[in-house]
């Protein structure tokens, strides 16, 4: 993990602290004072977690300190923080044990969704690689057929990463795509389809209902299918971001995030506010413009970058 | 949230009960539910601090004039306030002297500049002039594809840069020149801030090129970075303008002041669909109201004014100012209501103010009911509802299959619709402004 944090640094502003640096800078010597609560939630909320997750966290925060009569306690303050933030992002096991549960089956199918410019089409050209270089067999479906040349765009993404390539002919229907790509996958003994979709706004019924479609018509070609449905996020997007997850997990029941963009100043903490509202949590970042700059979540780090 | 803003407020305000001056212990209980207000819009919690330092010293011993209500009088301050940070009047892309006007658009991945890029490029042909577009998203695979797939569905021409974005753009230039353009728009590759070396091909194209504008486009769902951003980008560039994009969608916008204010760049368009004609100026009061939560407002305002025919509501608004609001004007506002679409969607878009009063009589179910008691009355009981005694009363309950309770109900949701309406017409202006946007309702 120690390289993936070096890369995440790396990419963050020069005048970057550790979370505890900068925490117990805040803490000052008095500990966990109203001046200093308040203070922590301008930095919370700075991370565009959002002003009812900040305040949730911080409350519970005061509480805890109260009560176990440490909240002079600057170290012990940190460290419950800190846990208290991880509690909310952390799954179960270790980052990427969702991985080998996603290949228990042949194929798996993966739909990848999100709203305008979050960046679906490179992160599934990421993932193709991703697979890929673990030796497996990726297929990407080409179901953008809306966006100008944004088929033309994966599909050298998927030469790129090896990937095989199922594309529409222009104005075909979506769900016909990701049906076709599916199929085919059956066939040539595929280990896993990607099926990127056009960017909608969640507010827009009619391509939200487009999108379900393709999601039943998924489940015809193959039962049980798709099994994970991932949502793309923008690390920078603020609280519209707790919209969007919502809408697209209630009308497509969301698996998993990816949270992209993480290499610009933005901390995409809007991620804390879906996952204790939602339970969904990220299952990877992006990181850069290159194919290889995607990387598992590691709840640590984001905790760390966090105060960074 | 603009309803719960102004009844919280409602209650801060209530021991002033009209009268008088605000004093600081409700002025500061106040502004504490604005700050969550901005922040929650996304507002950058630093933009947020100064604007509600201004607020205060706007606010304290603000005179309460009697026509208004002290919470009222807080709402039109934080909400001039915002208009006037956000920029009075719309502004717009400035020209060259000599043709052509070149236009760069620049921003982070994923704002929609390429789109914007086609957008604009359709606003100027649209106008009757010749307008070439340049490509020179060197970075995103098959971006430059897509801005010609765009020119070419426009009908203006694209020049396609090749692996270097400041040369492509030059040549763009000597190409759209020739062609006796008058306007050259220069879609560039989405970038990070932070990313020295992409910044500075900005700056190096900004230096040879000589761009008329530099625009940054800014994804109206951005969060607290969004002071980042514009800051470096400002620093780097010296940006001309603004362009908010994806504002079709439900986010409140809180971005577009934290820029406005940290840049003092003017937001000249925003984008508001995913269609080629979707761009439009950009109108600071509706943002406001945007980001105060009262978004819903401004899509019902739309709405209205399709429904509405214009004629009617100057017949109605006539009919107020003289006081003569009728049982006939009643049934004229239903039926154009009915054309709004359901009505317990539009109850919830209302300023608590009106939903209130309005509820009751216009109850989705009670609705036909309405229609028909209207319908069963004689042209002269709608225009004078006095005369409509107890035998009148029976006839209309048995005409419209309804009963006389629910004819006396019909009548006493009349009275309070009139009486609202009355004192509509004496509030404030901030009140007119609302009543004049919501179709003179």
């Amino acid at each position: 993990m120690g390289f993936s944090f070096e890369k995440l640094k790396a990419g963050l502003t020069k005048t970057r602290q550790s979370f505890f640096g900068k925490v117990r800078e805040v803490l000052g010597v008095g500990g966990l004072d109203e001046a200093t609560l308040s203070r922590l939630e301008e930095i919370l909320v700075g991370s565009d977690l959002g002003v009812a997750t900040a305040e949730r966290v911080l409350s519970h925060l005061k509480e805890e300190t109260q009560r176990s009569g440490i909240a002079r306690d600057r170290e012990q303050v940190l460290s419950l923080l800190k846990s208290e933030i991880k509690s909310i992002v952390v799954d179960n096991g270790s980052p990427g044990d969702f991985e080998e549960s996603l290949f228990a089956q042949k194929p798996s199918v993966v739909l990848v969704l999100g709203v305008n410019g979050t960046g679906k089409t490179t992160s599934i050209g990421k993932l193709a690689r991703r697979f890929a270089g673990s030796g497996k067999k990726v297929l990407v479906a080409a179901s953008d057929t809306f966006r100008a040349a944004a088929i033309e765009q994966l599909e050298l993404w998927a030469k790129r990463s090896g990937a095989d390539f199922v594309k529409a002919a222009s104005g075909q229907d979506p769900a016909s795509v990701a049906f076709d790509a599916v199929s085919a996958a059956q066939k040539r003994g595929t280990d896993i389809v990607l099926v990127d979709t056009a960017g909608r706004l969640h507010t827009k019924t009619n391509l939200m209902e487009e999108l379900k479609k393709v999601k039943r018509v998924i489940g015809k070609a193959l039962p049980g299918a798709p099994h994970e449905v991932w949502l793309v996020l923008d690390a920078t997007v603020g609280q519209n971001g707790l919209l969007q997850a919502k809408t697209f997990h209630q009308d497509l029941g969301v698996t998993g995030v990816v949270l992209t963009k993480l290499d610009g100043t933005a901390k995409g903490g809007i991620v804390l506010a879906i996952a204790s509202e939602l339970g969904v949590k990220v299952r990877y970042i992006g990181i850069g413009e290159k194919l290889e700059d995607l990387e598992l979540f590691d709840p640590e780090d984001f905790v760390e970058a966090l105060f960074a | 949230m603009f309803n719960q803003l102004t009844e919280k407020f409602g209650v801060i305000f209530k021991k002033l009960s009209g009268r008088g001056k605000l004093t600081e212990e409700n002025v500061r209980e106040a502004l504490a539910e604005v700050r969550r207000a901005l922040l929650e819009a996304d507002v950058n919690y630093k933009v947020v601090k100064d604007f509600l330092a201004d607020v205060e010293t706007k606010a304290l011993g603000a005179e309460v004039l009697s026509s208004i209500q002290p919470g009222q009088l807080f709402v039109k301050i934080v909400y001039d306030s915002l208009v006037e940070l956000l920029g009075k009047n719309a502004e717009l892309i400035k020209t060259a002297g000599a043709p052509p006007t070149m236009i760069m658009a620049v921003g982070l991945q994923g704002s929609g500049k390429t789109t914007f890029c086609g957008k604009l490029a359709l606003q100027y042909k649209n106008k009757g002039k010749r307008v070439w577009l340049a490509a020179c998203d060197t970075q995103r695979p098959a971006a430059r594809e897509q801005l010609k797939i765009l020119g070419d569905s426009v009908g203006v021409k694209t020049h396609l840069a090749g692996e270097d974005a400041v040369a492509g753009a030059l040549e763009a230039r000597q190409r759209s020149l020739e062609d006796g353009a008058d306007f050259l728009i220069i879609d560039t590759a989405g970038r990070l801030h932070i990313d020295e070396e992409l910044m500075n091909e900005l700056a190096k194209m900004k230096t040879k090129l000589k761009p008329t504008e530099i625009l940054l486009v800014l994804d109206a769902m951005t969060g607290q970075d969004a002071v980042n951003v514009a800051t470096q980008f400002h620093q780097k560039l010296g940006l001309d303008g603004l362009v908010l994009t994806k504002l079709d969608g439900d986010a409140r916008g809180g971005a577009a002041l934290s820029v406005r204010k940290v840049t003092g760049v003017p937001i000249k368009l925003a984008g508001v669909g995913e269609k080629l004609a979707d761009l439009e100026p950009f109108y600071p009061d509706r943002m406001a109201s945007r980001i105060l939560g009262m978004g819903d407002i401004v899509g019902l305002v739309e709405k209205a004014q399709e429904a509405f025919s214009q004629e009617k509501a100057e017949e109605l608004a006539e009919r107020l100012r003289k006081k003569s609001f009728t049982l006939e004007d009643f049934r004229q506002q239903l039926l154009e209501v009915k054309k709004m679409g359901p009505l317990d969607s539009l109850a919830g878009k209302l300023p608590a103010a009106f939903s209130r009063g309005m509820e009751a009589g216009f109850d989705e179910n009670g609705l036909k009911h309405t229609e028909a008691m209207l319908s069963s009355m004689t042209p002269t009981e709608r225009e004078k509802p006095h005369i409509i005694d107890g035998s009148r009363r029976r006839r209309i309950a048995k005409g419209s299959g309804t009963s006389v309770q629910e004819v006396n109900q019909l009548l006493r949701q009349f009275e309070q619709m009139a009486k609202m309406m009355k004192s509509v017409s004496k509030m404030g202006k901030f009140k007119a402004d609302l009543l004049g946007r919501l179709g003179r309702f």
